[in-house]
């Protein structure tokens, strides 16, 4: 199944209950019919929130970049040794 | 027995290059200095580089043999894609890695992903940059951001079971990668985030290490500007075809 259909299978199951909901006015209809702006609006703070927050705890490496510093410097001593040609220009 | 399976496996590592001349001895002084105890060779695709590139490698050739360093060099840039299929028709290992040659991708954590498939037998092993241990270094704000963004956008609507989709750095079964990749159309970016979902629908087992990057020393980074836009086109193909 292409991956589109499960997500339209999802929100039509979704639409469906939002009906449901709807006919049987288990809730008073006022507060279901706002359900799908809740709906929309709790799906953009998750996404924001997600975003949000991987960004707080985004993991840097700044002492992986002093390592390759060195790494290079090593390399190139070594190839230089050898006559490969490891000029910057 | 994992020694034993060890000294079977031979790993074919394909490194496309393109004007990274000085970048490229690196790499190979890197990849010979962590790999010590498995099989390997290193398969050079130059898309004909005008700085001397492909000089370079002949002379890492004289260093380290023409056996174990091979260079396959096209005409002229020729795309992503096509670049692996290139090294992999030459390839005779059992197991393939695909890396950078810019160095963001270091070359020490080879002996992990070969450890990790042995372990778990995976078809495929990707470095992960999101979870502990690993990391990126050299991004601004808005680089992290847009990244950030992406991944949340991709993880809601594919769901592709992996928690890096963009990173190029893997270890590939080369069985399972050539079934993947005759399959994939995209470019840049995108092709990697293809080849990595497409493997997850198709059921092949996909095992992760934390990788760190560095961005690129060396040499000017080849991003275009348009590439939210192709991103988000890479997206939508993703959804209605996968």
């Amino acid at each position: 199944m292409k991956h589109i259909v499960k997500i339209l299978v999802l929100v039509i199951a979704i639409t469906a209950l939002w009906v449901g909901l709807l006919q049987t006015s288990m809730i008073p209809q006022s507060h279901t019919w706002l359900l799908p702006i809740y709906f929309v609006v709790s799906l953009g703070c998750y996404g924001l929130l997600m975003v949000g927050v991987g960004l707080m705890n985004f993991p840097t490496c700044p002492h992986e970049a002093l390592l390759l510093q060195k790494d290079i410097v090593e390399a190139r001593d070594y190839l230089k040794q050898r006559g490969v040609d490891v000029s910057t220009s | 027995m994992d020694a034993q399976q060890k000294q079977k496996n031979k790993y074919s590592i394909i490194v496309p290059t393109y004007n990274e001349r000085l970048n490229i001895s690196l790499i190979i002084y890197l990849i010979f200095k962590h790999l010590r105890d498995v099989d390997f060779e290193v398969i050079i695709v130059d898309d004909g580089s005008p700085d001397g590139t492909q000089d370079v490698v002949k002379q890492l050739q004289q260093v380290y043999g023409e056996d174990k360093i091979l260079l396959r060099a096209r005409p002229r840039k020729m795309g992503l894609g096509t670049a692996y299929i290139h090294g992999m028709k030459h390839a005779s290992g059992n197991f393939v890695v695909i890396m950078d040659a810019d160095l963001s991708h270091h070359p020490k954590y080879l002996p992990g992903f070969i450890r990790k498939q042995l372990e778990t037998s995976a078809d495929i092993v990707t470095g992960t940059r999101y979870v502990k241990g690993g990391g990126v270094h050299g991004w601004n704000l808005m680089r992290k951001l847009t990244s950030r963004g992406a991944n949340v956008l991709a993880q809601t609507l594919l769901w592709p079971g992996v928690s890096d989709l963009t990173g190029s750095f893997r270890l590939y079964r080369k069985s399972a990668l050539e079934d993947i990749i005759s399959c994939c159309v995209s470019k840049g970016y995108v092709f990697q985030m293809e080849m990595i979902v497409r493997a997850s629908r198709k059921g092949y087992r996909i095992e992760e290490v934390p990788i760190t990057f560095v961005d690129r020393v060396y040499g000017s980074s080849k991003l275009g500007g348009s590439e939210i836009v192709e991103y988000l086109k890479g997206l939508v193909y993703l959804l209605m075809t996968t």
